[in-house]
């Protein structure tokens, strides 16, 4: 019944996939990842669970209560009233079928309360564990794991385990404990009709199995199919000017029709396989039914049982297959939250590779200025192609780098080991003679920042924006930091100043506007190891140049790495790097360099003659 | 239903299913009259066979109610299997026609709408609907439909009973008409901060470095978990409303069958009623039972459905401003004279001008640099040209049509852009390339590559087939910049618009691209947005900018020599790598 993934269209292109479906022995593996997450996720409210098993008890019992009393009032409280008796039994019923009902409406109206409750702090809960979860996991994690799978696991995922505590527990703990008072007050009727009735049990499990083994793949499918439809949409979204420049948008529509349509189809299939499962109990509801009337009908004409009991029970079996009902329909949404449980206890165990270190060998860097050194260091994005090998390079405390040379050198990757978005497959990155890898991430973070060339922004305004880099900034902070890069002006200038909402991805300001944000950002932040990679790249020359005379200021007593492909930055430079496929080629002060024949020398004169 | 407006309006996409839903309802009619008949066989064994004794004639009943019994399955199952296709099917289309209208959409929705909302409304909202459509809608006729024939038939049986059953309706339209807008704007208040959460986690997805870069996670955490703790809030208020609610509706059927036993023992004792015609009785009123208590559940799912359906029609409601005109023309042959005149533009929602009393005449084939401190226009003027934004007054004339006049697909087949930030898709370089002109010759594909310095392409893993984007290969911003300069070019556009399309280069590639890009500039109108004076010598005339405004036009020369602001614009009074002048702008 598997239907194998379809090919990738040509048009996707060719990528290293990473296998993210299971097959075959890892399923029952994959079962108890789950069933961890789901443990983890239900012990803090193992106390309510145990008082609300109760309260539905108590709930099931008044509810069941009901017919039983029916029975009663035909059986005892009717034939004086035919005699010409008193009414009192009769009344008696009565009264104590209200009180049932009553508590039956209160015990509801807590279960409901309750189950609501732990099921909305379970989601939270695993919401922000996911959420925290995904924000430590490294870099390389999520370029291969793609934003738009991000999303689907922490909204359709979830989504999915919340429709099963929000109805599935309901439906559960109501339809089985029916089910086991239908069968306790069966056996108090009458001992072999209840046998009769409970023949169906095989049956019924055998039906359970088969359906779990068919819709535990249908919905792997379906959460497959999900994460596509949202990557898709995702990814419309972002780049919707391109698409409609470049009339993108039936090419597109397409796409999406064909991942919509897998969605869709998946869902079928589930839906399918439910719609044989659900009225499948339901047929054997009906052969019980007939049989207990066989049977029953004997022994009532045999005088082994009354027709009050027969009646009754005939009334309870029908009690008996409607929660099976239920149950199936729980057992329907289970399996599609448990497909989702599959999924996100597998992000959540994976662990990320640019980990924090163990807590006994945490070491802090010293204040003040701080020194780097790469010492040995070897580093590939893939196993097959090395960008750096063995990399040695130190950089005093308080001096200013420049990394110089062609695109795809690989100064943003020396840059990205700094910053540890990575670590070096060999050899180690050190701040202030501490491994990279001994500091905790506040640590680090505090320490060294990186400004990029895609300055990207938060919804919120420029002030929010700028904030980021220390939040706990006062206003006048945050423009001061504006004011240092020369922006003050600038951003006072908008419509709303300070205030002004940016949009989604920064997208209300122009570029430049945009990676002058960057810039105030940083220098909020004031890290003792500053790196910028291309963080100019968009600015006009004044601005430029404001920013390269508040660089001046803050660099004084800090350490800075910058890349940058416009010569004019080094001015501000104390040493210049010159990279070359991933070595450094040349190395000294710029107006050395400039003296002296060789890359550098060549660079800048092409600079020189650019400037016209 | 006045309240339930906006579910209403999805009947268009049910349309298709009229079959299969009028089909769903007969097929549910059939079961209950099935169901309808097994307790009356019930009864006629226990008065007739079973109180006479005759062992005969009971199994030919039991068979005749296991026969039922399948006949109902049957139909159950053939609601369900219909239900399957007819609900996802409805969903899917709904879901195509959300996303179309989506890319239809001008970009100035797009800069107002979070992804995330939209994202939340094209999964979270339409599984809503799905559900009502599939289960709810069918259950309510259903039941309804229920109810009304075991009323019908309990009147058949003993109409005083059955009056005392029907009472029943009051309290369960009093209650209902209570908790429906309670429910409804607290259902809109959760789907509106699920679409904020969603919000949130595609920007802490998307924008993971700087939150790395910055050690923020544990912030962008916190925000993350006081909005769940704010959906959190909420829902429990909903399980609140529900529990309420719900526990008042299950005690309506538990009442009338109260209600029932009293008035119908009291019949019995009077002889007015049969024991076994009380005991059918009873058990038709328990078929009542579950469609009563469903109640509770359909009402709260019709109020969640409605609130989401309002929610997408939201977005349907917004017309796409930028569309065809009626009649528009189609470009043909265009020669590239581009005309601005009096051209102002406002974003929408903003009262500054971004752009004012624009006149600027661009003649076929040359090429048009703008020049301007950053937020002066560039970028804006820009993406007025293929329609991404509609002048706010004056107009865009290309080859003598306004720009408005043309057909959209027209007027961007003979207008390319390479924006400031490269957006590339999750596809193969090949299909990047080739985005707005998928029947471009390999040749054409060659020379852009070649004139763009993206050669590198061919060392990609699988070449030109190697998937890029975010699913795919990282490229370097110098890369993607290179790709999106030649995505512009390989279509041999009549206008080329180049918003700092060397930005990200080095000082070597860029000269290599400049020369290259010279030739095929020869033949299109270009107007190009730079910061470096470098980039100048690709023009031929420059048009500076300030605020907004256009200050001058001329060469280059020109301009230099009779302006020290704009030489201080493009930073030319610097030398080279020498000391920083005092004077800053
Ligand atoms: N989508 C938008 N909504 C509202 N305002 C916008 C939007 N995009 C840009 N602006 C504003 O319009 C003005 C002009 O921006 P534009 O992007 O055209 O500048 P630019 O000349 O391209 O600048 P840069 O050199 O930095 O790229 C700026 O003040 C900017 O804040
Ligand atoms: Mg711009």
């Amino acid at each position: 019944m598997t239907t194998p993934p379809a090919p990738a269209p040509a048009w996707r292109g060719v990528a290293a996939e990473t296998l993210e479906d299971a097959r075959g022995g890892l399923a029952a593996f994959l079962r108890a990842r789950s069933r961890r997450l789901l443990g983890s996720l239900l012990t803090p409210h193992r106390r309510t669970i145990y008082w609300l098993a109760v309260v539905v008890i108590l709930q099931t019992v008044a509810a069941m209560v009901g017919p039983y009393l029916v029975k009663v009032g035909i059986d005892r409280g009717i034939p004086p009233l035919t005699r010409g008796g008193s009414a009192r039994t009769l009344y008696l019923v009565v009264a104590a079928y209200l009180a049932a009902a009553l508590a039956q409406a209160f015990l509801t109206a807590v279960f409901v309360r309750t189950a609501g409750r732990i099921g909305q702090d379970v989601l939270y809960d695993l919401r922000t564990r996911l959420f925290a979860h995904f924000q430590g996991l490294s870099l390389s994690f999520h370029e291969r794991y793609t934003s738009g799978r991000v999303i689907a696991r922490l909204t359709s995922d979830v989504e999915a385990i919340g429709e099963l505590l929000d109805t599935g527990v309901n439906q559960l703990v109501t339809s089985v404990l029916t089910l086991v008072s239908t069968i306790i007050v069966m056996f108090v009727l009458d001992v072999p009709l209840a046998l009769v009735g409970l023949g169906a049990f095989p049956l019924l499990c055998g039906l359970t199995v088969w359906f779990r083994r068919h819709s535990s793949r249908t919905y792997r499918e379906g959460r497959a199919a999900v994460a596509l439809v949202i990557v898709q949409f995702v990814e419309t979204l972002g780049g919707m000017r391109a698409v409609q420049a470049f009339r993108r948008e039936a090419r597109n529509q397409a796409i999406f029709a064909e991942v919509n349509d897998r969605y869709a189809r998946a869902n079928i299939r589930s839906a399918r396989l439910a719609a044989v499962f659900g009225p499948g109990t339901r047929l054997i509801g009906s052969v019980t039914v007939a049989v207990t009337l066989l049977v029953g009908a004997h022994r009532v004409i045999d005088g082994a049982t009354t027709v009050g009991v027969l009646a009754a029970l005939l009334l309870y079996l029908r009690r008996f297959f409607e929660p099976m009902q239920d149950l199936a329909q729980f057992f329907n949404t289970f399996q599609s939250a448990a497909a989702a449980l599959e999924k996100l206890s597998g992000v959540l165990e994976e662990e990320p590779a640019v980990a924090d270190p163990e807590p006994g060998s945490a070491a802090s860097p010293p204040a003040g200025a701080l020194d780097v050194r790469f010492e040995h260091v070897s580093f590939g994005y893939r196993p097959d192609r090395p960008v750096l090998a063995g990399l040695d390079l130190t950089i005093p405390a308080g001096q200013t780098v420049a990394l110089v040379g062609e695109t795809g050198a690989g100064k943003s990757t020396i840059a990205r080991l700094l910053a540890r978005f990575y670590d070096p497959t060999e050899g180690r990155v050190l701040l202030g003679d501490v491994d990279l890898r001994r500091l905790t991430d506040p640590d680090l973070r505090a320490a060294v920042v990186m400004v990029t060339q895609e300055a990207y922004l938060f919804t919120g305004s420029v002030a929010e924006n700028i904030g980021f880099g220390r939040p706990d900034a006062t206003r006048a902070e945050i423009e001061a930091a504006a004011g240092a890069v020369g922006a003050h002006r600038l951003f006072a200038g908008l419509p709303e100043g300070y205030d002004t909402v940016v949009g989604k991805r920064g997208g209300r300001l122009s570029s430049g506007q945009r990676q002058l944000v960057a810039f105030a950002r940083a220098f909020l932040a004031e890290p003792q190891v500053l790196i910028l990679d291309e963080a100019s790249s968009s600015l006009d020359a004044p601005h430029e140049r404001l920013v390269q005379d508040a660089l001046r200021t803050l660099l004084a007593g800090r350490t800075a790495v910058i890349i940058a492909h416009r010569l004019s930055t080094l001015d501000i430079a104390d040493r210049v790097l010159v990279v070359d496929g991933g070595r450094i080629v040349q190395d000294g002060a710029p107006a050395e360099l400039r003296t002296v024949a060789g890359a550098f020398r060549s660079l800048n004169e092409e600079w020189a003659e650019s400037l016209g | 239903m006045g309240q339930s407006r906006a579910l209403w309006r999805v009947r268009p996409y049910l349309r298709p299913y009229v079959r299969q839903l009028t089909t769903m309802v007969a097929v549910s009619f059939a079961a209950i009259g099935a169901g309808l008949t097994v307790p009356l066989v019930i009864r006629r064994i226990v008065d007739g066979p079973i109180a006479r004794g005759d062992r005969g004639a009971v199994l030919p009943l039991a068979l005749l109610v296991l026969l039922l019994g399948m006949i109902e399955t049957g139909l159950a199952f053939t609601r369900r299997w219909i239900q399957g296709g007819a609900a996802n099917g409805f969903e899917r289309r709904l879901r195509d026609d959300f996303y179309a209208h989506l890319q239809s959409l001008p970009a100035s929705f797009h800069d107002k709408w979070q992804s995330g909302q939209l994202l939340s409304r094209a999964m979270a909202d339409l599984s809503v609907i799905r559900r009502f459509v599939g289960f709810g809608l069918v259950f309510l006729i259903v039941n309804t439909v229920t109810f009304l024939l075991v009323i019908g038939l309990l009147f058949r049986l003993y109409a005083p009973l059955a009056l005392v059953t029907a009472c029943s309706i009051f309290p369960l339209a009093i209650l209902t008409s209570r908790f429906k807008p309670r429910y409804r704007a607290l259902s809109r208040r959760v789907q509106q901060q699920q679409g904020d959460l969603t919000t949130l986690a595609e920007e802490a997805a998307t924008g993971i470095r700087v939150i790395k870069a910055f050690g923020r996670a544990p912030l962008v955490a916190d925000q993350y978990a006081a909005s769940a703790a704010r959906l959190r809030t909420s829902a429990i208020e909903g399980a609140n409303l529900r529990a309420t609610f719900w526990s008042l509706i299950d005690l309506v059927p538990n009442l009338t069958l109260i209600g029932v036993l009293v008035v119908g023992a009291l019949a019995v004792g009077r002889g007015s009623l049969s024991l076994g015609g009380l005991v059918a009785f009873i058990s038709l009123v328990l078929m009542l039972v579950w469609p009563m208590e469903s109640l509770g559940n359909i009402v709260a799912n019709a109020r969640e459905a409605d609130v989401a359906a309002g929610r997408i029609f939201e977005v349907f409601d917004t017309a796409a401003e930028i569309a065809d005109r009626p009649g528009a023309v189609a470009l043909v042959g265009s020669s590239g004279h581009l005309r601005l005149e009096g051209v102002g533009f406002r974003y929408p929602g903003s009262d500054a001008w971004a752009l004012r009393g624009v006149d600027l005449e661009i003649e076929p084939g040359e090429t048009m640099a703008l020049v301007g401190t950053t937020g002066s226009g560039k970028s804006s003027l820009l993406n007025l040209v293929p329609r991404l934004y509609d002048v706010s007054e004056g107009r865009i004339v290309l080859d003598g049509h306004d720009i408005r006049d043309l057909t959209l697909p027209s007027l961007r087949r003979a207008v390319a852009v390479a924006f400031d930030d490269p957006l590339l898709f999750s596809a193969s370089v090949r299909e990047n390339l080739l985005l707005g002109w998928p029947d471009a010759t390999d040749e054409d594909l060659e020379v852009a590559v070649a004139t763009a310095q993206a050669q590198f392409v061919h060392e990609l893993p699988w070449g030109l087939d190697t998937r890029v984007g975010e699913q795919g290969l990282s490229l370097s911003g110098g890369q993607r910049q290179r790709l999106a300069l030649a995505r512009a070019i390989v279509g041999r556009p009549t206008v080329l618009l180049l918003d700092d399309p060397l930005s990200s280069l080095d000082v070597h590639t860029e000269a290599l691209v400049e020369r290259a890009l010279s030739q095929v500039l020869g033949s299109s109108t270009a107007v190009v947005a730079v910061h470096r004076p470098s980039t100048l010598a690709l023009a031929d005339r420059v048009a500076w900018f300030e605020g907004g405004g256009l200050e001058a036009v001329g060469t280059h020369a020109e301009l230099a020599a009779s302006s020290a602001e704009y030489r201080a614009v493009l930073g030319l009074d610097r030398p080279a790598g020498g000391r920083r002048t005092e004077e800053v702008a």
